[in-house]
This record gives structure tokens, sequence and C-alpha cells, in this order.
């Protein structure tokens, strides 16, 4: 059984073409996505501080990241409740023409972002066919931090759902009909045991959305109208700075994002994984 | 199949009594939220491209295809779809063997590294090609002096794209060939088949809808792509334009219908989009189901 040079790396198996295979896998990897990534920080770590201190302390830098922040926020939020109602009526209702509504709400992932862009744009733009019911009640919804959150509530859209659906089916109706023979009524029974159980995949979906709304660019960029001070995101930032060639501004502000998306990834794990001990547990 | 038979006829059973369902007030708010939820977000805008595109005729409308500008961004989008989603399917078929038919270490590291381009902002995954190959970056000088151009030209075009849709199809494979198993690939190479008959015989076949699946949505990525594009293409009209920047100039230059018009061309590509999947979708879930009957139910989560 002493099979002499049999890589250490891995068991033997008699199926071919591990070392192929790994190694096209690993450096293909590391051509398109680990060396180009690893540029961004060695570019940082190679500016000087002086530089990156006054690009992060810049009060437009500064406001962007937090009408970005807020914005993707507020996006996500309002997905969560409305995701929540069109996973459970997908879920739950059975009503022609659900298989359609429910190919349909993969829309955002499919239409490319310049064309939600200018088509979220032409609807809420003051002559639009909503947006003039928007700015006759006083709520401008284009060129204002609200055109932000509409586009990025569009962009979020699927994250919820998609998450929360297969939460909702494993849920398992013999629970829901116990604590309705004990006694509680609709509402106490989706307080009390629904909610609790697809919590985490609320949360989830919930940071997968804000974590996409955070980089999102060409939806935004049109209905933003792009004032500095009041409606600039980040993304769009990064690419002022490339135009001016201030390439140590724009990679500053770029890893400073990076860092927020991968605390952002972090917590999505952690969430995972406290869904799944939490299912193991029951 | 024990498993999913007894799971129907217990969802069946619960399905006439009242306890868990909702009363009818109920179900008619959550619809009403629900799908006006989803007119105002999905259905209005999708309408708005057409309505708009159409705005001043059918002749103004197919006039806008007219132009060489966009003759010239529809052919970079093909040609920049055409080289991403072959070169990133290679990569998800070397990546999933490896991953789902040998163990080794550090492969969760991989796995994760693997679906690495999604947490990263469309705009910073051109911005890191600038880093690399722009005149300031890496290999900047080095290519000026060499005359090879990589940022502002169509190669940087499909850097840019072939990093956005890099995990589509990998992350589609490699559940799938880990939930096969390698029984199937032993039992062939035990029999005497080569290694490549085993992977064209019995690996590819089943994995062929998972693979389509990746295929389709890594395409439509590819063809959409704005943001990371946007940085490295340097806007040249007729030569580094892809459709989707054609679609911003043509905006930015008051050129709504035009605009809209190239717009309504990626709208439709979007829906064909939607119906491949879902008839995909329908396929592995039937296959799913035959998979599972066989062995008497594995499938316990579903």
């Amino acid at each position: 059984m002493t099979l002499s040079g049999a890589p250490s790396l891995k068991r033997r198996s008699v199926l071919p073409g591990f070392g192929l295979t790994l190694g096209y896998a690993v450096l293909y990897l590391s051509l398109i996505v680990l060396i180009p990534l690893s540029a961004l920080f060695f570019k940082t770590a190679t500016a000087s501080w002086d530089h990156i201190g006054r690009t992060l302390s810049d009060p437009r830098v500064l406001n962007a990241f937090r009408l970005s922040v807020g914005a993707s926020l507020a996006a996500a939020a309002v997905n969560a409740v409305f995701g929540l109602a069109v996973a459970w009526m997908l879920v739950r209702y059975r009503f022609p023409g659900k298989r359609i509504i429910d190919a349909f709400v993969d829309l955002p992932f499919a239409l490319p972002t310049a064309v939600s862009g200018i088509a979220l744009t032409a609807v809420y733009d003051q002559n639009g066919w909503i947006g003039r019911w928007l700015y006759a009640a006083g709520m401008p919804s284009t060129n204002s931090s609200l055109g932000v959150a509409l586009a990025l509530t569009f962009i979020g859209l699927p994250f919820v759902v998609r998450t929360l659906q297969p939460a909702l089916e494993d849920l398992d109706p013999e629970v829901e009909e116990a604590a309705a023979s004990l006694g509680a009524g609709r509402l106490s029974t989706f307080l009390y045991v629904i909610f609790p159980a697809i919590r985490p995949a609320l949360l989830t979906g919930f940071t997968l959305a804000f974590a996409r709304a955070l980089g999102e660019y060409g939806s935004v960029i049109f209905i933003a109208g792009n004032m500095p001070m009041k409606t600039e995101i980040v993304p769009l930032v990064i690419v002022m700075k490339l135009e001016q060639y201030d390439y140590t501004g724009a990679t500053a502000i770029a890893a400073a994002m990076l860092v927020l998306s991968f605390v952002l990834l972090l917590a999505i794990n952690g969430l995972q994984w406290w869904t799944a001990r939490h299912r193991a547990a029951r | 199949m024990p498993a999913l038979s007894s799971r129907t006829a217990a969802s069946a059973a619960a399905r006439p009594k009242p306890a868990a369902d909702d009363p009818l007030w109920v179900k008619l708010l959550v619809s009403f939220a629900a799908l006006s939820f989803l007119v105002v977000f999905l259905a209005v805008p999708l309408a708005a491209v057409f309505v708009e595109a159409l705005r001043k005729g059918l002749a103004a409308y197919f006039d806008s295809f007219r132009h060489p500008d966009a003759w010239a961004a529809i052919r970079l989008s093909l040609l920049v779809a055409g080289i991403a989603v072959p070169l990133n399917l290679v990569f998800g078929l070397a990546a999933s063997w490896a991953i789902a038919k040998f163990e080794f270490r550090g492969k969760s590291v991989l796995i994760s590294l693997v679906d690495l381009p999604f947490a990263v902002s469309p705009v910073i995954a051109g911005l890191i090609y600038v880093l690399v190959f722009g005149m300031q970056g890496w290999f900047g000088p080095w290519l000026a002096a060499h005359n090879i151009e990589i940022i502002f030209a169509v190669p940087g075009v499909v850097l840019a794209t072939i990093f956005v849709t890099f995990p589509f199809v990998a992350r589609e494979l490699i559940p799938l060939m880990q939930e096969q198993g390698i029984e199937e690939e032993e039992a062939a190479i035990l029999l005497g088949a080569s290694g490549w008959q085993t992977f064209w015989r019995v690996t590819l076949p089943n994995v062929k809808w998972g693979l389509l699946y990746g295929v389709i949505l890594c395409n439509a990525r590819a063809l959409g792509e704005f943001g990371a594009v946007s940085v490295v293409s340097g806007h040249l009209r007729g030569r580094t334009n892809t459709m989707p920047l054609h679609v911003e100039i043509l905006y930015n230059e008051y050129n709504a219908v035009a605009a809209f018009s190239v717009a309504s061309l990626l709208a439709l590509l979007a829906l064909v989009t939607l119906v491949l999947k879902t008839l995909v979708e329908m396929r592995m879930k039937s296959h799913q189901t035959e998979e599972h009957a066989a062995p008497g139910g594995t499938g316990a989560g579903r």
C-alpha cells in the first residue's frame, strides 16, 4: 500500500485529472481574481497615509458614504417587508399565473443595470407615470436620495424573496396546527411560531440586499442626478476619482468599501452558521 | 419515493384545514401588498422601456439600429460574451471536478474564493484592472512600450466582464456534482473507460441542466454588465462601447428614443433569459425528483 509519489494533498482516488483540474482552477482564479484584487491592497499599502486620510475625510466622500449606507439600509428594509409579503404569497397561496410571477421576481437580476437605470428614471421622473404623483405629493423622486433608495429597492428585490421562499416551504404545517389547536390565534401563531423560524432567512436576505445595494452603480446613477454633497453614491465617487487620474484616492475609497463588504459577508456566513445550528437543534 | 409522497400527502391533508390557512381578508391584504409592490417596481419600469422606445413610432424605433455605432456596440457585446462565457465555463468544469470528486486541504477556502467576485462592487472590478494594466499600474509602462492596449481597449472590457461573470457556472456545478458523488465515475473507470470518456459520457450528461442554467445566467450578465465595463472601456464610440454603454451615451445626449430602443433589445434578452431559466429550473426539479426517488429519498431537506 505504499504508492510512492502519491500527492499528500489529497486522498488516493481512481479518478484521473485531479492535478490538471485543480491546477487550472487555481491558476485561472489567481490570474482573473486574486492577483488583480491584491493590486488594490498593494496600492493602498504603498500610498501615503496622508493622501488616504485626506481622501476619506473629504466631506464629499463622507457624504457619499452616508448616502450609500443610508439608502441601502432603507431599500433593504422596504424589501424585507414587501419581500416577505411576496414570498408568503408565492409559497402559501394558489392562484393562476403564479409560476410567471415567480419567474418575474428575478427580473432585476436579468435586466442590465443601465436599462433598469433609465427605465426607473423615466417612471419616477417629474412627468413619469409614478413620479408625477410623488412630485405632486412634495416628494421629488428623481435627483434625490429618495430616487437612490428607489433604484436600490429595485435591485435588491429578488434577494429577500429568494432567501425566504425555501425557509417558508420548510415550515412544518403540523407545528402551526398544534399552535392553533392549543388556542393560538392566527396572528400569535405568526408572531411566536412562524416568524422566529424564518427570522434567520429574513436577516440573510436583508444583508444580501444591503450588500448588493452598497456596490450598485448602473441603476442608480441615472435617477440620482449625481449632485455633489447631495446625491452622489460611493461607486460614483470612485469613478470620478479615476476620471481625474487620482488613482490613490479611488483605491482608498474602494478599499474602505471592500472592507465594509467583507464584514457584511462574514456576518452573512455567521448567520447561516447560526441558522444551520438552529435547524439541527430542532 | 416514500419520503416525497409522504410529504405531499401531509401538505395535501393540511390544506383543507383552516388551522394553517389565512383568513380571506389576510390573503387579500398580503396579495394586494405583494402584487402592487411587484407592479410598481418591476412591471411598470419594464413597460416603460418599450413605451419610451416606441414613443415616436416603429420607423424611429428601427432607425435607432441603423447607426453604425449601434451595430458596433451589438457586435462588441456579442464578442465579449463569446469569450467570457466559454472561459468561465471551462473554469467551472475544472473547479467543480477537482472540488466535487476529490478530497484535499483548503477545499472550503477555494469554494468561498469562487464567490468572491459577487462580493465586489462592479466599479471596483473595473478599478483593479486599471491598477494592474493602466498607465500608472503594474504593467502599464511595459505594455505601452510594446504597443499593447488593454485598458480603454477591447481586452480590458473582456477581462472586466470575465471577472463579474466568474462565479456563475462554477457555483451551479459545484453543489450539483458534490451531491452526485463519485460512484458512477468510479464504476466507469473500473470498467475500463478513459478519463475523457468518463467525463463526456457520465459526468457531463449528469450535470447538463445545471451547466446550462449557469451558462444562461453568465451570458445574461456578460451582455448586460455596465459598471465594471464602464470603468475600463474609455467610452470610445464604435470601438469600446458595449450595448449598455451605448445606451448610456445615447441617453446622456438626450436621444431618448434611440437609448430606449437599444435598451429594449437588452430587455427582450432579459425576458428570454427569465423564460429559459424557468424552463431549465423545471427540468432540474423533475430530474432531481427522479434521482431521489430511486434510492429512497435522501432529500430530507426538501
